[in-house]
């Protein structure tokens, strides 16, 4: 009687965890790892929303926020790929080694990591958006709007990511207006209103007539508008928080590359690949232009846009000369992708030194 | 190169609207410390009345209700810390540092409704006199009252523990709380009373930040000023009008080295970012270095929990 107890017991527990494991099958759940707050109003939230796109396409998801980019990362990503996900992104850069070492363990699981180039597991693949296609058109119009011929700049850190920005951007603002000056300012924070809008502040004060930014919080476009100056927005639209004062802002835009991968999972058509999507594939999104851009700046505007989307031009078209004068892309040529993911020096026509 | 000096008023502007949480938080801090009570809570008490403050005006529209809001939410938060440290006879520092989890941890639940949302505009008092005096128009007018209001608490502050007979019972308290029961002071409600009106400013100093500098609400935003405030306090020894001066060359610092990055001054950025702290620091110490002065203005029984007998 017992032995039969105990048997149908443990069949029973047998067939619940086929049932399980079957159900878990079926839906495939998807898990997020922010590094910072989903409240932050910036990177995180924008992955967030890139979230939601992927529940609202029917499927089940998770998140953890706040996780930082050290052996906790890799406990968050075990506990995760424990229970039951089948798709983990990991979105911040310093979750590049935790992400490889634990997709080795779950060879069944998938991870995508944001902004990193290691894929040492099948089931690792990679992605990033070409925020600097974005930065183009946002020099394209610095360039042309201001009058004082200084424009602004608060970065965050030191990192080909920001500095690609900045060349970008100063390129194109040359192009339009030889005369500007790119003022650059660090602030050392992602994100720290208080000391974003004094940074925006001190530029101002010095003549700066137009503001772009490489942290996250809106605190710059609201000193901006304060103060009567142009700004663009950084992550998400952030007209509503300075409508005078914002000209444009560019958007990072996930959302249909996170449906995209987690389809790709419940069709069983996931395979590792290394994404690096711009404005032609909707991953950068550049807002709706302000009003107060004259049209014939908006008409090229839109058409530089139709041809950054297209590959008709490039971001960086030589011929681009370093500070120092020396040739970096020879005329008619472009970056590669190498040269872009390492890209750690100034363009000619940015003042100061990068910090090391 | 020509130093224009409307410009040197804009920045000295600047400079003072960078300091007005800092001196808010430190001199309400100042007050429960000088009755004894060490609070770490202070980045905790900040950020719910930022929270609190930014959630009022956006539900109400009144700035009133959410400027006094968010003193009242300083207010009942620290009512928790003075209950567990003074009914409760708690560790202080224990109990600090658990509040200023809890208030970063309640204010992001509490907030996840308001990210996104612009802040209103603050009114702001004479602007009409803004171009009249040259240097001087841009420091003293079009600022917001709690500019005004935080300009002038450190010298009400030191007025009211050196002049008033209230002010003399809290530093009584705080030195000899056996000694000021034995005179017949009750220093349980002496010191609970030191703690809510610390929590009221730090509440007032979050909705500064969050209502008047940068109107909006994000997660973190404080981003560690509590501790600043917190520092300044001790670095001041104790003295509301050190606090200003400290205040002011913290934020002094932060802005001028921003001005010399977009100059171009050649000096390594990391450098520069450190040089508030360094500088805050070593001014404070060198200008309070008269050691006699510090054993009187410093609080000997700072951080030690009170039990009556009776």
């Amino acid at each position: 009687m017992h032995k039969f107890l105990i048997r149908s017991f443990v069949s029973s527990l047998v067939l619940l965890f086929t049932l399980t494991v079957a159900a878990v099958a079926k839906d495939v759940k998807a898990a997020f790892v922010y590094i910072g707050p989903t409240g932050d109003h910036g990177w995180t939230y924008q992955h967030d929303v890139g979230r939601k796109a992927v529940e609202a396409a029917g499927f089940k998801t998770t998140y953890v926020e706040g996780v930082p980019e050290s052996a906790d990362a890799e406990r968050v990503l075990r506990q995760l790929a424990n229970s039951g996900h089948d798709i983990i992104f990991t979105t911040s850069f310093g979750y590049m080694n935790p992400t490889n070492k634990v997709a080795k363990e779950f060879p069944n699981v998938k991870f995508e990591h944001a902004t990193g180039y290691k894929r040492e597991h099948p089931n690792v693949a990679t992605y990033a958006a070409r925020f600097y296609e974005g930065r183009t058109i946002l020099g394209t119009i610095a360039g042309t709007m201001t009058k004082s011929n200084v424009i602004g700049y608060v970065a965050s850190f030191p990192i080909p990511e920001v500095i690609r920005g900045i060349n970008s951007f100063t390129l194109a603002a040359q192009k339009v207006n030889p005369n500007i000056k790119t003022k650059i300012v660090w602030a050392f924070t992602w994100y720290d209103p208080g000391k974003e809008a004094e940074a925006a502040k001190a530029l101002i004060d010095q003549g700066a007539d137009v503001i772009a930014q490489h942290t996250d919080s809106t605190a710059i476009v609201q000193m901006a508008e304060k103060a009567g100056v142009y700004a663009f927005g950084q992550a998400s639209d952030m007209d509503k928080f300075a409508p005078k004062a914002v000209l444009t802002s560019v958007e990072n835009n996930w959302g249909p590359y996170y449906v995209d991968r987690v389809k790709a999972v419940a069709n069983g058509t996931w395979s590792q690949k290394d994404t690096w999507h711009g404005i032609g594939d909707g991953m950068v999104v550049i807002s709706g232009l302000d009003s107060q851009m004259p049209s014939d700046l908006q008409a090229k505007v839109k058409k530089l846009q139709a041809d950054l989307a297209s590959g008709k031009v490039h971001s960086f078209t030589g011929p681009i000369y370093d500070q120092k004068g020396n040739l970096m892309v020879a005329e008619g040529k472009t970056a590669d992708d190498g040269m872009l993911a390492g890209m750690m020096t100034y363009v000619k026509g940015v003042e100061g030194d990068i910090p090391k | 190169m020509i130093i224009d000096i409307n410009f040197v008023g804009l920045i000295i502007a600047s400079i003072m609207a960078s300091a007005v949480p800092l001196i808010l938080a430190s001199c309400g801090e100042l007050i429960t410390e000088r009755s004894g009570v060490l609070n770490l809570g202070v980045e905790g008490m900040m950020i719910i009345g930022a929270i609190s403050g930014f959630a009022l005006m956006t539900i109400t529209g009144s700035l009133i209700i959410a400027v006094f809001g968010a003193m009242l939410a300083g207010v009942l938060i620290s009512t928790i810390f003075a209950f567990l440290t003074q009914t409760l006879i708690t560790n202080h520092v224990a109990t600090g540092l658990a509040l200023t989890i809890f208030g970063i941890g309640i204010s992001a639940m509490i907030g996840k409704n308001f990210v996104g949302i612009p802040g209103k505009e603050f009114p702001v008092l004479f602007e009409g006199l803004k171009d009249t005096i040259p240097l001087l128009s841009p420091i003293l007018f079009g600022h917001s009252i709690v500019f005004y209001f935080a300009f002038a608490l450190p010298f009400i502050t030191s007025y009211f523990l050196k002049k008033t007979k209230i002010g003399l019972i809290v530093r009584a308290v705080g030195d000899s709380p056996e000694s000021a029961s034995n005179q017949g002071i009750n220093v349980r409600l002496v010191r609970y009373a030191c703690i809510l009106y610390g929590g009221a400013m730090c509440g007032l100093a979050g909705a500064y930040l969050s209502m008047i500098y940068t109107p909006q609400w994000i997660e973190n935003m404080t981003g560690g000023r509590g501790w600043i405030a917190l520092a300044l306090v001790v670095f001041s020894t104790w003295n509301p009008i050190k606090i200003l001066i400290g205040a002011l060359i913290f934020g002094g610092l932060t802005i001028i080295q921003f001005h010399m990055q977009a100059i171009g001054v050649r000096i390594p950025v990391q450098f520069l970012t450190a040089l508030p702290y360094i500088v805050t620091i070593i001014v404070l110490v060198v200008i309070s270095r008269d050691s006699r002065k510090i054993r009187l203005s410093t609080p000997s029984s700072l951080g030690k929990s009170f039990h009556k007998d009776n």
